[in-house]
């Protein structure tokens, strides 16, 4: 049964970009509703991802929250003083998730989550003006968390639990600005790993200062993807010892997936909840993208991300018996540096407007609904660290819109 | 149920709303003008510069990277129309008439058995046959190896010619007629904007072949000119005015460049006048094998049939190092040869720094002359022969002609208002020290400069980028347009592979 389970999930191609360099936060439909915001909140199953310690205080014994949503997302890209111009023509991704909880007792809960927080899917065209950095990629992380959840009293609770990661990359760009084989073919290298794994973990605690005042904190742990047992295929070099051959060859290459912080409030009033958060994603660990291939060549990308905020803004309203609805908004801040501006995660500032509805089919089920829409302001940056001393830039343009839904159980 | 429908619905057109849109998108045009030009239909006239050859053959990414086709790729974006090229069969680069190779194979640099890459032409079998005759019209009418006059000599693509040298192979591909000329083929297409680039050839030819031609100055009939001859500057200014007027008739504007020192590229430069390496006891052999030829010359010029200076000239004398390399001169004094009444002593000396060595001088130097004479080491026993020189008398003819060429260019260009490269200044400033651009430089140093092809005497697509850049910045000056240039970096320079 595991087996199949596993199986299925890794049908889903969950690739995206947005929220700063590869997060994607997308981890439930009411939390995204709200502006992404529940660290607080509890309200539904969603609230294993955003503070195991408030799985205690879900009202039922057993809770399910589970949803996918639809990314597309694209950048548009052009340099003035050469008057090129291309945009991405990037595959829609699925992210999604799963939450489970079951109240043992009534001091302790346990859950189940498995959701995709990190993933980046990018396609420009094969050969644009970028092409020396990347054609496309497609990075994923499924995280696979058991957790656990402990009342202390009614007023405070904790949990937490350790995570499986499991991920993939699929990474193509050409060898440089020029080189070709003798038919013009660029010569280009894809490094593919995937079933690349290592654990980590998270932890929280909730405080209810009063019946409707509730305060949270949750942290999720570093984890870093050390890739050692792909293929990199180097393709449409030409013949010669002055340059490395065509074939496959191994590679070692290692991802950050960054630690972050959330502490946030909710405030509730009959029919209303207003939830603030605010999470720092610790980006500084993803200092440089180093590929080190089989056949002896390297690839040296400095990063130099920073460290990066989240202000997240949720309200939400029971409007009858059968409907509630959200909204909500969130400021996402980018991790990258000026002149750190590459394709690849091509990210600036963004402003995120969100809203949602649940519709309570029985007293069981709910089908939620959210949907975000993501702005970027247009911006001149440029990667000034490419390999052979040059600089890429222009000006970008971002957007993304994402639609989604899920069901929510509770028994 | 219908809610949600209808919220699908909803998402569908918000979706479309949200693709990421710039403010100012190029692609929607409008961001770039075209001033007073009108670049809808640009026409190319010239040689192999303007074809886009490059390391000794005219192959397909070579034309794809020719400087007009990246000016037509930026005029684009101004109102600029399709570029028409007749673009050759393969990346080998030879020519066959009658299924016959008739000419080579493009260079590749390739790593020898010694383990030193060097250009070497690439094998295989060509498949662009030139009796399969393109159909035009072309915007591209770059015809390598055309000489000013070739442009309006009727006949210059007819395939009956070729092989006696009469006509031009590229030429044949795509010429509209047997006898159709290159302008007029190129003015029926009644250009908007044109570039004219020609004249090179006309001294470039004696000076690649080491000045083994004749300088034409005074001879006003091109049709008796031989293939390594230097173009009389009359000739020149006449049929340079004709062509212009031909494509002025219907053009808002054109680019003309004008022509290069031939000391500015490799093909003149890369060779030394002293590659003959010798130890001290080789240097003395020599030595004495020419004391005397240099006894013969201290006597003529005490008897004063040459100057001092010519007796230094021609005294031969080997040092352990680094040596100048013996060359036949033939400017040098007729001097009867004493020891054989009837015939003559040869006109050696020793090269000096201001010979040029053509490029195809580094395979024979230091090779046997006569393969079982152990002493007729060339540039050393045996002289370099007039083809693999360029001697300063020589040189002087080639700049006389350049430098009334060069006039006849500017002053023309001046009198129609067109803008222009002083693609001369260009070249010296590649040569002299070089440019830098974003993330690298370019020199004309031969294969590693990044500016010139593996022929040593066309520019590599990344070289071709820069004189194209060059003449957007003329076009924009001279016409109030605002074409962007092209990021020179994206361009390759020279290919390697190995030829097997």
């Amino acid at each position: 049964m595991k087996k199949i389970l596993f199986t299925s999930l890794f049908l889903f191609s969950f690739a995206t970009t947005f929220a700063g360099g590869y997060r994607v936060g997308l981890q439930g439909q009411r939390a995204l509703a709200m502006g992404h915001t529940g660290v607080a909140y509890v309200n539904s199953a969603e609230i294993a991802f955003f503070n195991p310690a408030g799985l205690v205080y879900l009202e039922n014994k057993i809770n399910v929250s589970a949803g996918g949503f639809g990314v597309f997302s694209d950048v548009a890209w052009q340099n003035t003083s050469t008057g090129q111009y291309s945009s991405t023509d990037s595959p829609a991704g699925t992210p999604f998730y799963l939450y489970g909880s079951y109240a043992l007792n009534e001091r302790l809960s346990l859950g189940l989550a498995i959701y995709t927080p990190y993933g980046s899917g990018v396609e420009w065209p094969t050969d644009w003006a970028g092409s020396h950095l990347v054609n496309n990629i497609d990075l994923a992380a499924i995280y696979i968390q058991p957790l656990v959840s402990f009342k202390i009293s009614d007023k405070f609770s904790v949990g937490g639990g350790p995570i499986f990661v499991t991920g993939s990359v699929n990474f193509n760009r050409n060898a440089d600005r020029t080189l070709t084989d003798l038919e013009g073919n660029r010569s280009n290298i894809t490094v593919d790993d995937s079933g690349v794994t290592n654990w980590g973990w998270s932890v929280g605690a909730m405080f209810n200062v009063s019946d409707n005042f509730t305060l949270g904190a949750n942290y999720r742990s570093e984890i870093i993807l050390e890739s050692t047992e792909g293929t990199a295929t180097f393709a449409n070099f030409p013949d010669s010892p002055l340059v490395p051959a065509n074939g496959d060859t191994s590679f070692t290459a290692s991802l950050p997936l960054p630690a972050e912080l959330t502490v946030g409030a909710t405030y509730e009033r009959e029919k209303w909840a207003f939830n603030v958060d605010y999470t720092r994603t610790y980006w500084d660990v993803y200092e440089d993208l180093d590929i080190v291939f089989g056949n002896g060549r390297e690839s040296i990308n400095p990063r130099n991300y920073k460290n990066s905020s989240l202000y997240k803004f949720g309200v939400a309203y029971e409007a009858s018996e059968k409907f509630s609805l959200r909204a909500g908004y969130y400021f996402d801040e980018s991790p990258v540096r000026s002149g750190y501006f590459a394709p690849e995660t091509p990210r600036n500032d963004g402003n995120g407007f969100t809203a949602g509805l649940s519709y309570q089919v029985s007293n069981s089920f709910a089908i939620d609904a959210s949907f975000l829409y993501l702005r970027f302001k247009e911006i001149d940056e440029s990667y000034d660290y490419v390999s052979d001393g040059s600089s890429f830039g222009g000006t970008y343009k971002s957007s993304a819109f994402v639609p989604g839904i899920g069901l929510t159980y509770k028994m | 149920m219908r809610n949600y429908i209808k919220y699908m619905a909803l998402s569908a057109v918000l979706l479309t709303a949200c693709e990421a849109e710039l403010d100012n998108p190029i692609e929607d045009g409008g961001v770039y003008t075209s001033g007073s030009a009108d670049f809808s239909n640009f026409v190319s006239v010239g040689n192999s510069l303007t074809s886009g050859y490059a390391d000794g053959a005219l192959y397909l990414t070579g034309q794809q990277n020719s400087f007009p086709n990246i000016l037509a790729g930026q005029f684009a974006l101004a109102g600029g129309g399709e570029f028409k090229q007749p673009l050759v069969n393969d990346n080998l680069g030879g020519l066959l008439a009658g299924g016959n190779q008739i000419t080579e194979n493009r260079f590749v640099l390739s790593v020898g058995a010694s383990g030193n890459p060097g250009p070497v032409r690439l094998s295989g079998s060509p498949t662009t046959d030139i009796s399969n005759v393109l159909t035009g019209p072309f915007n591209n009418m770059g015809v390598p190896g055309a000489k000013s006059f070739h442009l309006v000599a009727p006949g210059y693509g007819n395939i009956a010619g070729v092989a006696a040298g009469a006509s031009n192979p590229y030429f044949v591909r795509f010429a509209s007629s047997a006898n159709a000329t290159i302008i007029a083929d190129a003015a029926a297409q009644s250009p908007t904007f044109f570039s004219l680039w020609i004249g090179n050839n006309d001294i470039l030819s004696y000076a690649t072949s080491g000045g083994v031609g004749v300088d034409q100055k005074g001879n006003l009939d091109p049709s008796t000119y031989g293939a390594n001859d230097i173009t009389d500057p009359q000739v020149f200014a006449s049929v340079y005015s004709q062509e212009l007027n031909a494509l002025t008739a219907t053009a808002t504007g054109g680019v003309v460049f004008n022509i290069p020192d031939v000391t500015s590229i490799p093909y003149f430069t890369t060779v030394p006048y002293n590659a003959i390496p010798l130890d001290a006891a080789t240097a003395a052999g020599v030595n004495q094998a020419y004391a005397q030829y240099n006894g013969g010359m201290a006597l003529y010029a005490s008897g004063g049939a040459i100057t001092a200076a010519e007796r230094d000239a021609r005294t031969i004398n080997f040092v352990e190092g680094q040596n100048a390399a013996v060359i036949l001169d033939e400017s040098l004094t007729n001097l009867p040869n004493p020891a054989a009444p009837g015939t003559f002593l040869p006109k050696l000396r020793q090269a000096t720094p201001d010979d040029l060595f053509v490029l195809t001088a580094s395979s024979i130097l230091g090779t046997l002359a006569n393969q079982n004479d152990p002493n007729s080491v060339i540039g050393v026993g045996a002289p370099v022969t007039d083809q693999y020189v360029l001697t300063p008398s020589e040189q002087a003819l080639i700049f006389a002609a350049q430098a009334s060429y060069n006039t006849t260019i500017a002053a023309l260009a001046q009198a129609n208002g067109l803008a222009f490269v002083d693609a001369k200044a260009i070249l010296n400033q590649l040569a002299t020290g070089g440019i830098t651009f974003d993330g690298g430089s370019l020199t004309s140093t031969f294969a590693t400069g990044g500016a010139f092809s593996l022929d040593g005497v066309h520019p590599t697509p990344r070289g071709y980028a820069y004189l194209a850049n060059q003449a957007i910045l003329a076009i924009n000056a001279t016409y109030g347009s605002t074409i962007p240039t092209v990021n020179v970096g994206d361009y390759n320079t020279i290919s390697v592979s190995q030829s097997n």
